[in-house]
């Protein structure tokens, strides 16, 4: 039996405003998976975002969602969390709202350890502004400021993650639509502070730039690139050349959680009082 | 039974007031002159079960207490000048999305570092035009350690009562000095409890205007689901362009604060029934000035002082009726001259204002304030 999507989304706030050929959806549609299958409760689930093409997700989901300002959706998600430890708290957002403007927040949810889950869209560019390149946009690659190609070295997300403090770091592709919940599911029942990152794709603004003839081509590539962690492990350093991991990329059960730290803060405090 | 008395700074009051209002939630960056706001409340919070948390920066601890509020919480935030110009635009975001907070700002020398342990007072504008785009402003302006106490405490049931970002800048000087200080009994003085929805929450719209100007506000995870944005927004929380609603959300927006000035509007008259100058003076200012109006009754000059305790939204009526009525108005002030534009405006050119500006770090005393009066024909 087809799986009921709509049981997860607004009633009317369909169509959403992502371009045809966009990953987002796949990525949303495995987020609803994944929500699904752990029977999260709509009212104890908060998806937070920022601003951004990606960010816009949360408006569709029928939960309790926050829309917050660009770059600051961990910061905002962090005092959620605070407030209400109990409720399931889910960041989704863009490379440039989260590695850029949001860098911050994101290298100290990653170092607080706090019980969230990071979902970045990651499409190397700013699609929403209309294509300026971001802290992803791979080095000579094209964007609408950087006409001569990209001066700047990209950020691997996924190593900033773990170097920051993160204890689940996972990679996977808008093409792997399949694995997309199964990671985002594991990433959620992870206790503590969890990043998953999905290689996008924006035809739109990217793609069309930098000689992607269609979105397919687009697909293709990311299938290509992606190596699942196991599959690397058998691979010799001249077959991984220009490969990307995908799949749990790491994983730390025994770093201490923080609004668990803290509910010891408090016994402390009220032991001393 | 007596009261409960002690010496506290400023500050020390402001983090006691906040908890007396019944805050929960305090998120913060270390910055001179308000840090002690900060040490208090990470001892004393977490007795009662309360979170304090010390953010990366200062947009993130304002958008700490954001989301906090959203999911219940009473928030409170400590700043000063720089942290003041970082957490603007997210300020903007409280105003729009209808967040309830308190934004304590010690006002020092500025822009920029200027001169972080030295008092000013020129954080007054900020407080209106600081963030982007229209958008109600309530900022109250404290003159002693027992009044930072019960207008934090009051800032907490405005931004309740209101659901808008509620701002309380003492300069440093109140936010420094050590003073006695009473501390009222428990229910002596209301705390007014966030005002939250009674439909089921398949009806629940977090903008219902149905409710009157200021809508109910559900937690997250109360059992209500709703969407919260920055964007222009319609009563059910969802974006919008359209521009008919872009207009009536605005206006209500600004209306909440417009049509309660009375309610919200505080400020101290004194000896000025019959005065024929009046010093109109607010935070530790006020002190000189009111020293500086005793003196010059003493030699026979009818002076008063109005002074300000409720800086947004400005006394504007208050204002008006005493430019009909004396002959001058003196203004001191710790900027290079803020309040005075607004007593201008009001004034409307029927007297002369008067300014006395100091941004040297230096207090103004009352001899300089009694020059001015004297200058008043």
């Amino acid at each position: 039996m087809a799986f009921d999507y709509d049981k997860w989304i607004r009633p009317g706030k369909l169509p959403h405003i992502w371009c045809p050929g966009c990953g987002h959806g796949i990525v949303m549609k495995g987020l609803i998976r994944a929500m699904d299958s752990l029977n999260l409760k709509k009212e104890e689930t908060a998806v937070v975002s920022g601003i951004g093409c990606a960010s816009r997700l949360p408006g569709y989901i029928d939960c309790c969602t926050l829309h917050t300002a660009h770059g600051r959706a961990a910061a905002f998600a962090t005092g959620v969390k605070m407030a209400k430890p109990e409720m399931n708290v889910i960041l989704v957002g863009g490379d440039g709202d989260g590695t850029a403007i949001g860098g911050n927040h994101f290298i100290h949810a990653c170092r607080r350890n706090i019980n969230m889950t990071y979902i970045i869209m990651n499409n190397y560019i700013y699609g929403m502004t209309g294509g300026q390149f971001s802290p992803c946009t791979p080095t000579g690659h094209k964007a609408s400021t950087t006409p001569y190609g990209n001066p700047d070295p990209g950020f691997d997300i996924a190593k900033l993650a773990i170097g920051a403090g993160a204890t689940f770091v996972a990679r996977g592709t808008a093409f792997h639509a399949n694995q997309i919940d199964k990671l985002i599911a594991e990433a959620i029942q992870h206790k503590g502070f969890s990043v998953v990152e999905i290689l996008d794709d924006c035809p739109t603004t990217y793609g069309r730039r930098n000689k992607y003839k269609s979105v397919i081509e687009m697909m293709n590539r990311l299938k290509e690139v992606a190596v699942p962690v196991k599959a690397a492990e058998k691979m010799t350093a001249e077959q991984l050349q220009g490969k990307i991991l995908t799949g749990v990329l790491y994983k730390d059960e025994t770093k201490p959680e923080y609004t668990a730290e803290y509910a010891k803060v408090i016994e402390r405090a009220q032991a001393a009082k | 039974m007596s009261k409960k008395v002690a010496f506290l700074q400023g500050n020390e009051a402001a983090a006691h007031g906040a908890l007396y209002a019944g805050c929960d939630f305090f998120a913060g960056y270390p910055i001179t002159p308000s840090t002690e706001v900060s040490e208090v409340l990470s001892a004393e919070l977490p007795k009662t079960g309360g979170k304090f948390l010390q953010m990366e920066d200062e947009i993130a601890a304002m958008a700490a207490i954001l989301g906090a509020s959203l999911a219940g919480a009473k928030v409170l935030t400590s700043t000063s000048g720089p942290g003041l110009s970082l957490k603007q635009e997210l300020i903007g975001y409280g105003c729009i999305a209808e967040i309830p907070c308190v934004v304590y700002n010690v006002m020092r020398g500025g822009p920029s570092t200027g001169m972080p342990t030295g008092p000013s007072q020129s954080d007054v504008m900020c407080a209106k035009w600081g963030t982007h785009g229209d958008h109600p402003a309530i900022c109250l302006v404290p003159a002693s350690v027992q009044e930072t106490y019960e207008e934090v405490i009051r800032a907490f049931n405005l931004a309740e009562k209101y659901r808008t970002p509620v701002m309380v800048m003492p300069d440093e000087i109140v936010a420094h000095m050590r003073e006695r200080i009473v501390f009222p009994d428990a229910g002596e003085i209301e705390v007014t409890p966030r005002k939250t929805p009674t439909v089921p929450p398949e009806q629940y719209k977090p903008y219902d205007t149905s409710f009157g100007d200021v809508p109910p506000l559900a937690a997250f995870g109360s059992g209500y689901k709703f969407h919260v944005t920055g964007l222009n927004k319609m009563q059910d929380g969802f974006p919008t362009t359209k521009a008919d609603v872009v207009q009536a959300e605005e206006e209500r927006q600004i209306r909440k604060v417009d049509a309660n000035i009375d309610d919200i509007v505080t400020f101290e008259e004194y000896l000025l029934e019959d005065a024929d100058v009046v010093v109109v003076a607010y935070g530790s200012t006020s002190r000189s000035a009111r020293y500086a109006v005793n003196v010059a009754r003493e030699q026979g000059i009818k002076a008063g002082m109005f002074r300000i305790k409720t800086f947004w939204p400005f006394p504007d009526k208050q204002i008006k009726a005493l430019a009909a009525k004396v002959k001058g108005i003196v203004i001191p002030e710790m900027n290079l001259g803020m309040c005075s534009l607004e007593l201008e405006r009001c004034a409307q050119g029927k007297v002369p204002v008067l300014g006395i500006f100091r941004v040297d770090g230096e207090p103004i005393n009352p001899d300089q304030i009694l020059e001015k009066i004297k200058e008043v024909k």
